[in-house]
């Protein structure tokens, strides 16, 4: 087995309990690339754009008076391994042309882009090559596959520009292509291919390099919308065995946070924000983010961490409970939720059994203890939370991974959200 | 309402009035081209009824002092560059010797039959029996000998013709600098009469078959050129992209990526070398080229013209058989 290719590394998870909207934000040194205060701009003579008295001017300004098109505007981030990061933006705000300066298909007019802390930047058209046939894939919108070669030929192609013998080419592209799901293809052309099945082609072929870092411009921008679904969730799973670093361009946000760990918003060659799916839908830093993430479901990207409410009655001793009725009439609620002295969660106790207690000896509750409710981790989506509401006549239990009792998710609250969102 | 209906009586005025200017523009610009024609018709009359006599005659004729500048710099380059030419053109004899030696070694009815399954095969079955025909009717004239003569001149300059041109069309491809010094000079190439070709034939290699391929191989060749650059520098540049973002490096992306894909555009510059080859081989009769050419020139020289007829029906016949064969192959390759 191939290094980087092995399974069971823990995915970051979006959120954490407690701090809802919490990012994988990379440790210093961390990173895998870094793009520091990265600039590009079209025209003859582009420094001029870059001249102090130049800087504040809109793109739109610096087009009329300097006749040059800013592309990029001191562009900055970090991505870490197995971080899916993704850029939108609307047509024209600079997407492709950043993607293609990462791997220098476009030569940036100022910055510095740091992969595993040497300066691309730098590097004579040899190094290029080398950085290019070894640590970095690109996954195109238009596929860019060869026509005259066939589905296999094609996924080797890197290792073939690599110099990779025949048969140890083959064998990789063989193992990637049914990673995808193409085994039988191999001998296909792409013209007897689906879009969908194209565009695996072209993933298979990046994969093949066992990359550290894949570049993807707006991979499923071509594909109807059925098959783009389903290949995001394929790319999604993929990328949970895999662990790259991934940049995914995108013009759909819908996409965006699906596929996204964290996601940069540009506008005209500007990262206008930089956050976790939720932070960017959540607080929008200006009317054009939000005008953005309008048509967008809420419960999509936020998690039950953020509705959160503490009960009003918990009862950890709760063998030996006398006066239940008393308590819940005192705290002015339907049930109780039992945890035990460790504060695990046990079950919940509805009011109305309780009152068939009346006329037993008084102690044990087992018998009305419902231990079958469905409970929720802080980290799930309310759009997968609302499949547990259904059944629900109380609200729903959050626990942790270990068990451990942190709150409920009141149907209110879930309402709330969807009704804000409507 | 009001507010509609005015702007449409603007838009309509407005249009009519870019067109009313339009129109102004036109007419003072062909009162200008009327006053130029009168006053130069105007000078010419005047310069006749005067008799200026230095306006009627050239006052000098640097036509000999140049000429004889251009004979000394082609005796120069004979006297000097004897030995290669000398090389060439015995090469080239020999090898065309013996091409047409077997050519024409080789039974008929086997040519015919060749002919046959390459256009079967290539082409269509149509096309497969009328190619057969057309080289038995080439027999039954008694033109078989001249037609294979023809044939052999033809294959080894386009064979030349193609050793140079695809290379250099891959040259012109890559470089933007090459394509821009060879355009102009494709250009006039092709614009040139046929015949011109003829010249540097003759003074090179005196009259003869060598001079014929020296003339075909020249005129064969911009095509060739032309469409494999165009062929290359047309593939898909998203395709190149990729290429290059997998560290392909130039001459990977050219014969892996480039090239290939340019064949179907490649092999249409193959296919208009060799009509061009086959009409230059039968013109290059004129400087002694046999074959089918020197037929024609030979029987209207002599007034003959039911031969001349004949041998100019076998050039056409051969001319489509060629043709459709390798069409058929052009268009069997750009549709894989
Ligand atoms: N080769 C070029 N020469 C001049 N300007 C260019 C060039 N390539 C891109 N641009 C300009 O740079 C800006 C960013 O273009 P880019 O292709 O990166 O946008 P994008 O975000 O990828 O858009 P889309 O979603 O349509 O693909 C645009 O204003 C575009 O006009
Ligand atoms: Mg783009």
């Amino acid at each position: 087995m191939r290094p980087g290719f092995e399974t069971g590394h823990e995915l970051p998870s979006a959120g954490s309990p407690g701090e809802p909207g919490a990012a994988v934000t990379p440790q210093n040194g961390e990173y895998t690339i870094s793009v520091r205060s990265l600039w590009k701009v079209f025209g003859k003579n582009p420094e001029r754009a870059l001249e102090a008295q130049n800087l504040q001017k809109s793109k739109t300004k610096i087009q009329q008076e300097l006749n040059l098109v800013v592309a990029l505007k001191d562009v900055t981030f970090e991505a870490t391994t197995g971080e899916t990061f993704v850029v939108m933006g609307l047509s024209g705000s600079g997407k492709s042309t950043l993607v293609r300066c990462l791997i220098r298909l476009i030569e940036a007019t100022s910055g510095d882009i740091l992969v595993d802390g040497e300066n691309i930047i730098d590097y004579d058209s040899n190094q290029l090559r080398n950085f290019r046939r070894s640590k970095v894939a690109m996954v195109f919108q238009n596929f860019g596959l060869l026509p005259h070669k066939n589905v296999l030929d094609n996924a080797a192609y890197g290792l073939e520009v690599r110099g990779v013998g025949k048969e140890q080419r083959y064998e990789v592209a063989s193992e990637m292509l049914a990673k995808v799901g193409l085994t039988g293809w191999e001998g296909s052309y792409q013209r007897e291919l689906s879009g969908g099945m194209q565009q695996r082609v072209g993933l298979a072929r990046a994969l093949a390099l066992d990359p550290e870092i894949l570049l993807m411009d707006e991979p499923f921008s071509g594909l109807d919308p059925l098959i783009r679904r389903q290949m995001r969730g394929e790319l999604a799973s993929l990328q949970e065995e895999i662990q790259k670093t991934i940049i995914f361009i995108t013009h759909d946000l819908d996409e965006a946070v699906t596929v996204g760990d964290r996601i940069a918003i540009m506008k005209d060659g500007e990262i206008i924000q930089l956050g976790s799916p939720q932070d960017i839908i959540m607080n929008p830093v200006d009317d054009f983010v939000k005008e953005f993430t309008q048509g967008i479901p809420k419960t999509k990207v936020i998690n039950v961490a953020s509705i959160i409410s503490e009960p009003e009655l918990i009862i950890a001793d709760w063998r030996r409970i006398e006066d239940l009725v008393a308590q819940m009439d005192r705290a002015g609620t339907e049930y109780a939720i039992c945890v035990d002295t460790d504060n695990k969660y046990i079950g919940v106790i509805p009011k109305q059994k309780v009152t068939l207690l009346a006329g037993r000896p008084a102690g044990d509750l087992t018998d009305i203890l419902h231990t079958d409710v469905a409970t929720v981790h802080p980290e799930t989506l309310l759009e997968q939370a609302l499949a547990a509401l259904v059944d629900a006549t109380i609200p729903i239990p959050v626990v942790d991974g270990s068990n451990c009792f942190l709150g409920v998710a009141a149907q209110r609250d879930i309402l709330m959200v969807i009704a804000a969102n409507l | 309402m009001g507010i509609k209906f005015r702007k449409i009586a603007n838009l309509i005025t407005g249009k009519g009035a870019t067109r009313a200017s339009e129109n102004a523009e036109r007419i003072r610009k062909m009162a200008i081209i009327a006053a130029v024609i009168g006053i130069a018709l105007l000078a010419s009359f005047l310069v006749h009824k005067y008799g200026v006599t230095g306006a009627l005659k050239y006052p000098t004729n640097l036509g000999p002092e140049l000429t004889g500048l251009l004979d000394g710099g082609f005796q120069w380059i004979l006297v000097n560059g004897e030995w290669f030419f000398d090389a060439i053109s015995d090469n080239l004899k020999i090898a065309l010797g013996k091409l047409r030696d077997f050519l024409v070694w080789i039974p008929w009815p086997v040519v015919v039959a060749l002919i046959f399954l390459l256009g079967w095969r290539i082409a269509s079955f149509a096309v497969g029996i009328a190619s057969a025909l057309g080289m038995v009717a080439i027999g039954l004239v008694n033109l078989w000998e001249p037609a294979m003569v023809t044939v052999a001149i033809m294959m080894v300059s386009v064979s030349i013709a193609i050793a140079f041109g695809i290379p250099m069309g891959i040259l012109a491809a890559s470089s933007n600098s090459v394509e821009k010094l060879l355009r102009p000079v494709l250009d006039g190439m092709q614009t040139m009469p046929s015949f011109v070709y003829l010249i540097p034939g003759i003074m090179l290699f005196g009259l003869g078959n060598v001079a014929a391929i020296l003339a075909t191989v020249l005129y064969a060749l911009p095509p060739c050129i032309r469409l494999t650059n165009l062929g290359i520098r047309q593939v898909d540049p998203s395709v190149v992209e990729a290429g290059r973002s997998f560290g392909s490096s130039p001459f990977q992306l050219l014969y892996k990526v480039q090239i290939p894909m340019a064949v179907p555009t490649i092999m249409a510059g193959v296919n208009q070398t060799v009509m061009m080859a086959l009409a230059m081989a039968t013109i290059a009769a004129m400087v002694g080229a046999g074959g089918l050419g020197i037929e024609v020139l030979r029987s209207m020289g002599q007034l003959e013209e039911g031969e001349a007829f004949v041998a100019g029906t076998a050039i056409v016949i051969m001319a489509i058989i060629i043709d459709r064969i390798s069409q058929g192959y052009v268009l069997s390759r750009s549709d894989s």
